[in-house]
């Protein structure tokens, strides 16, 4: 047996290897047990206490799960209108020119009902970050279909399977908005492993970086489970999400300093 | 003093412009105005109205049904305005383009060959003002400084260079404008 | 004495909108008020006070970009017609919730649907019972000339801040199209980040650690805060029907009938009275400027004065409903309206109170 340390050797903090940032509410959060949220939340938080900017920023939470994201994140916050997040954001950011401006938004809320909020904000080139979590389904309301549900994946309204030409194709939004010239940053990422976890923490750094340059959107959109809306325990969910959702909406970055990536 | 106007014409001819510089006049003479247009797609092409009010008290309704003086520039409006004017009113209409001539011998009609001239002499841009001028020849509202005020006021600032043309305009109309007998 | 000019309704809202001090303006065009948004982007407000001036994708982005620079404690507005105005009343009835200043007009046109580009005021009940969703009213004024179109803006920023609720300037496309003289009023500058902070404390512009965080919602899960949440917003709606009644009389002295009209009806009402005087009816006008909250006890107190009243809208009957509620019924109350953007004239609207009221 190697070297060991005691319960108060622990404590002591030249052995700390792991806090919850203090800018994270010490409440209970309102998520599922294996969902992405509450790790794309902390990421953020890390982020806005690492650049010591708590006091500067303000974030927009949507309508969906995420709904109740101002109870756990310690900072200023407004909750939007079903898809307006980036009109929002739009008016905050303009007015308050010098603040860190973010909206909080699952897919039915930037690929459905918010659309041509989230089209129109990325392509007027508004200097704000939107962090996009996409779990390819409602959670909040049950499991329905999302814009962003896979062929052939079940759901509460398509509970045989997305039949593309009844219900339509699933809309890659994050590839869509790469090609606005409003656009400074897109990129994909996922919170399911703690290698993933830190390159989506580096590119929600960059993205809050980014408003200092005022060039436009910094867009990184998540990859999540939703285990409960899939109807799979958390380890079953994360690899349906690998095997299923990732060769649809392949991680990466998608367009860096306003140069769209080539792929290879 | 309350004077009730309807100027009436195709979209244009500057009838809503001939309304504003009236108005405006008006308020540097230190008159109560309004300028009320008829607007939308009608004024593209089709016909336009103004109804100008100038008074020296506060003005109630801008909206009208009847009017002192008519100020037509087409058939269309000759039709729909001739029998809005007040009993012992007025009418001023240019004869250009009309085939149906006012009748009425309850009121006082004039009549002003504005698009001719304008032709004759080169100056039809300003053809609303050689018309605004013969009404200010028989109702003298506005005093002439007011109304280079009022000029100075309506154009934009590129259009200044403009201004003496308008004056000279509203000066030929005061010549122009005739008296003119309905036949029996 | 302020500037004098002679002006557009709509001109004479987006000038007093700047003189003002707004932050920010965000709209969309539709006729008969896109002068207002033309105005604004002529002026450059934001190379001369920093005022924003932005047009948006829709209505529906126009009132949630308001909803969130009210949220941030900004001075926002902004204005549409009556479609439009439909459009955005999901993001009305989040800033009432949310109890957020901002300044909202509506030019109205003649409806439902797509309507008429021309004057109409169907869409009092829209104005002064809610519009969207849930137990809200908006601070309602009602102006009749383009002097009170700009007057409007700078009282309504004034009550929006007062009360944290939105004030909706309900005016048409006859105010809004017509040019009048206009007294402008001296510009205000706008606030500073500090003065707006010290104003706002509860505005989202960043956490510092001497206060709790800044939430701004409507949501309210559990029913007991929501129906405290709704008893507080009761209790302002109440505080203002006590404090901001604004109305006007106009010949009603020795009247024994009165119009009651607002706006544009109102204007051609005062016309109306000179024709019913010449021919020896004592008539007068009374104007409600806030149709929200309506002038109930200063209407009850004329009626017990008069022998009956019409009521003169440019829509089928909606006002009338307040009318008669204020009056209690107890003296003849009559309508008379033109709807689909056909405006009443003066002696149609005299012809109606005799053989509707007088004579009937």
């Amino acid at each position: 047996m190697e070297k060991t340390i005691n319960k108060e050797q622990i404590r002591k903090p030249e052995n700390l290897v792991y806090r919850r940032t203090p800018l994270l509410v010490d409440v209970p959060l309102s998520y599922c047990p294996g969902c992405g949220h509450g790790t794309a939340h902390r990421m953020i938080m890390e982020v806005i206490e690492e650049m010591g900017i708590q006091q500067d920023t303000i974030g927009i939470a949507p309508v969906g799960c995420s709904v109740l994201a101002y109870d756990f994140l310690d900072i200023d916050m407004q909750q939007a209108a079903h898809g307006r997040a980036p009109a929002l954001a739009t008016a905050i950011k303009r007015l308050w020119p010098d603040k860190f401006v973010f909206t909080y938004q699952g897919d039915g809320d930037l690929a459905a009902i918010g659309t041509a909020e989230t089209i129109h904000a990325c392509n007027r080139g508004e200097h704000f970050t939107m962090i996009f979590v996409n779990n390819g389904i409602y959670g909040m309301t049950g499991g329905q279909m999302a814009p962003t549900t896979l062929p052939h994946m079940r759901s509460s309204t398509s509970p045989y399977g997305r039949d593309v030409e009844i219900m339509g194709f699933p809309l890659k939004m994050t590839e869509l908005i790469t090609h606005l010239p409003g656009t400074y940053y897109v990129t994909r990422q996922s919170v399911h492993t703690p290698a993933n976890v830190r390159k989506t923490k580096k590119a929600i750094r960059k993205a809050f970086e980014n408003q200092k340059l005022k060039k436009g959107i910094s867009f990184v959109e998540i990859v999540s489970n939703c285990n409960s809306g899939w109807k799979m325990n958390a380890v079953q969910a994360n690899k349906w999400m690998e095997e299923n959702m990732f060769p649809f909406y392949p991680l990466g970055d998608l367009k860096v300093d306003g140069q769209i990536v080539e792929k290879k | 003093m309350t004077e009730e106007i309807i100027i009436a014409g195709f979209g244009g001819q500057g009838v809503l412009s001939m309304g504003k510089i009236l108005a405006y006049s008006g308020v540097m003479q230190n008159k109560e105005v309004s300028w009320m247009p008829s607007y939308g797609p009608e004024m593209r092409g089709g016909t336009a109205n103004v109804t100008v009010i100038i008074s020296d008290e506060r003005i109630s309704s801008p909206i009208l049904n009847a009017y002192d003086t008519a100020i037509i520039l087409n058939q269309q409006s000759l039709d729909k305005f001739e029998s809005k004017v007040k009993p012992g009113g007025m009418l001023i209409f240019d004869p250009n383009g009309i085939t149906r001539l006012p009748a009425r011998k309850d009121i006082t009609i004039y009549s002003i060959a504005a698009a001719d001239e304008a032709g004759k002499l080169g100056i039809l841009k300003v053809f609303n003002m050689i018309v605004l001028g013969g009404f200010l020849k028989l109702k003298p509202l506005v005093a002439p400084e007011f109304i280079h005020k009022g000029l100075e006021k309506s154009l934009p600032a590129r259009h200044h260079k403009l201004i003496p043309d308008n004056e000279k305009a509203i000066e030929v109309g005061k010549d122009l404008i005739q008296p003119f007998t309905p036949a029996d | 004495m302020g500037e004098l000019r002679l002006m557009k309704g709509n001109e004479a809202i987006a000038e007093a909108a700047i003189r003002a001090g707004c932050d920010g303006y965000f709209g969309y065009p539709i006729t008969p008020q896109s002068e207002i948004l033309e105005y604004l982007m002529a002026e450059k407000p934001y190379e001369k006070t920093g005022m924003v001036v932005l047009q948006a994708e829709s209505e529906v982005a126009s009132i949630n970009m308001v909803y969130g620079g009210a949220g941030a404690g900004k001075m926002v507005m902004t204005t549409s017609s009556s479609p439009g105005v439909s459009l955005m009343q999901e993001g009305i009835s989040y800033i009432a919730g949310a109890e957020l200043p901002a300044l909202l007009v509506n030019i109205n046109r003649g409806g439902p649907g797509l309507g008429t580009i021309q004057p109409s005021q169907a869409d009092y009940w829209q104005s002064t019972k809610g519009g969207g969703h849930g137990d809200y009213h908006l601070l309602v004024l009602a102006p009749a000339s383009v002097q009170e179109m700009s007057d409007f803006v700078k009282l309504g920023f004034d009550l929006a801040f007062k009360y944290r609720n939105p004030v909706i300037i309900h005016s048409d496309g006859a105010i809004g199209q017509m040019m009048e003289k206009v007294v402008l009023f001296d510009p205000i500058p706008r606030r500073t980040d500090d003065e707006i902070k010290k104003q706002c404390p509860w505005a989202t512009v960043g956490k510092t650690p001497d206060r709790k965080r800044s939430i701004i919602t409507s949501l309210e899960l559990d029913p007991g805060k929501q129906e405290q949440v709704n008893l507080r917003l009761q209790a302002k709606y109440r505080k203002m029907e006590a404090e901001e009644v604004r109305y006007e009389e106009i010949a009603c002295d020795d009247a024994e009938y009165i119009f009651v009209a607002f706006g544009t009806s109102a204007r051609i009402c005062q016309k109306s009275i000179e024709l019913a005087r010449a021919k020896g009816y004592k008539v007068g006008l009374f104007r409600p400027i806030t149709l929200y909250p309506f002038p109930v006890n200063p209407l009850r107190e004329l009626s017990t004065k008069i022998k009956g009243i019409l009521v003169v809208e440019m829509n089928a009957g909606q006002m009338i409903e307040d009318v008669k509620l204020a009056v209690s019924c107890s003296l003849k109350v009559e309508h008379y309206g033109r709807f689909g953007g056909i405006i009443p004239t003066p002696e149609e609207v005299t012809e109606n109170l005799i053989s509707k009221v007088i004579g009937g």
